[in-house]
């Protein structure tokens, strides 16, 4: 074969690869979490319920995605569970923001929504949210209006029933 | 008793097939630098075993997205969750499908022709005749084969994914009409760089060293037979096969389990 071509051909093949891997990390992957990323950094939030959020789940404000849930712990102290966000430098939110956690559509992924206070101070790197609400657990909604149903209907059952 | 002699035996030889691949792993790669002196050798290699397979892989990887589209598309539209269709195709063929289907077919396509080429070799003496030059076979001949392998493999399972991808979404967005904006957003919020696209690439990698060496190894320790040669190259597909589907498993174990 002669040597320029057998040449052309490899170098489109490697070419072809990859190109092939620039549309997997831009067109499918969205170039998202790219080395390099955009820096972050990293604020808490302790809930006492965080239903089935996992890490890696996405952190929105209005609906936008400014960070991303870096790790779950479990407090020893309060057995409470402590989130750690990892929030993209651009934004930076007031000392009183809350957090809660959210569920995207009837069976979508559970994401933590953020909603900016009043507080002129900004929450530094490392500050801890402290207004939050926890997940809603399907179990506790039913319980709750299993509850209410029973006492509006009837409140002497109610009553048995809550102080069994 | 007979059948539990028959157990031991082949499980001796088991252990012994694999220390001998690793044995000979080092072998190769011992002689990198050998290697690197004599680029177009690997090039030349490159071209029989990545060119001429591209055409197979992204064939392949049309159809099988093809396929992914039209049974994710139905079912999941009973569920009235049509929507992650292309996240659907996209984690399937990035995490799984993509590098086990391009290293299975480049091991039958490329890997089966690797074998038989060196098993021909020794038959006809000419390895021998390379020994009795002072030319080292393994790396005038073994070397070159492998690292093309290496090399090629990640590009073609790039290429499978691309095709697959493109495949789900002829049949998802053209066919059945799925909005093509839903397709590549679901898409594109739910797959990662750093851990999709970048272990689906560590896995073709190891993919392709498996296959080559497999290959590799069947073709230099073949015996110099026509009968030879046909075993070693069935025994090339079908143990490459076995070894890339157990060596999944360890991977996504570890890659993809948290």
């Amino acid at each position: 074969m002669k040597k320029s071509i057998l040449e052309f051909w490899v170098g489109l093949f490697v070419l072809l690869g990859l190109g092939a891997l620039g549309v997997l990390a831009f067109q499918v992957a969205g170039g998202k979490d790219f080395s390099g990323s955009t820096p972050s950094y990293t604020v808490y939030a302790d809930f006492s319920d965080i239903g089935g959020l996992k890490p890696n789940a996405p952190v929105r404000v209005s609906g936008v995605l400014v960070g991303r849930v870096a790790s779950i712990e479990l407090d020893p102290k309060t057995y409470q569970a402590r989130v750690a966000l990892n929030i993209n430098q651009q934004y930076t939110f007031s000392n009183d923001v809350s957090a809660s956690i959210l569920t995207s559509g009837l069976l979508g992924e559970q994401y933590i929504g953020l909603q900016q206070g009043g507080d002129p101070d900004d929450l530094a790197a490392g500050g801890t949210i402290t207004i939050t609400s926890s997940a809603m657990v399907l179990e506790n909604l039913i319980g709750k209006f299993m509850t209410n149903f029973t006492g509006s209907k009837d409140n002497k059952t109610a009553t048995e029933e809550k102080t069994e | 008793m007979n059948f539990i002699q028959n157990i031991g035996a082949k499980t001796l030889a088991f252990i012994q097939t694999l220390g001998a691949n690793v044995l000979f792993l080092i072998k190769i790669c011992c002689l990198l630098p050998q290697t690197l002196l004599r680029p177009r050798l690997t090039l030349r290699q490159m071209y029989f075993s990545g060119v001429l397979s591209v055409l197979i892989i992204a064939v392949s990887g049309l159809f099988v997205g093809m396929v992914l589209g039209l049974q994710g598309y139905t079912q999941l539209a009973k569920f009235k969750s049509a929507d992650v269709l292309g996240f659907m195709v996209a984690a399937s063929l990035l995490r799984e499908l993509g590098p086990v289907l391009a290293a299975i077919l480049f091991a039958s396509s490329a890997g089966g022709a690797m074998t038989s080429e060196i098993g021909l070799m020794k038959t006809t003496e000419q390895l021998e005749a390379m020994n009795v030059m002072a030319v080292n076979p393994v790396a005038r001949v073994v070397a070159p084969r492998f690292w093309a392998g290496v090399l090629s493999m990640p590009l073609l399972a790039n290429i499978f994914n691309v095709a697959g991808i493109y495949g789900g979404y002829l049949v998802g967005v053209e066919w059945l009409g799925l909005d093509a904006g839903v397709y590549w957003s679901h898409m594109q919020n739910n797959m990662t760089w750093s851990y999709d696209v970048a272990n689906g690439l560590i896995k073709s990698l190891c993919f392709g060293m498996a296959v080559a060496l497999i290959a590799v190894y069947q073709g230099f320790h073949c015996v110099p037979t026509a009968e030879g040669i046909l075993r070693a190259s069935t025994r090339t597909v079908v143990s490459s096969a076995l070894t890339v589907l157990a060596l999944d498993f360890i991977l996504t174990a570890f890659m993809f389990v948290n």
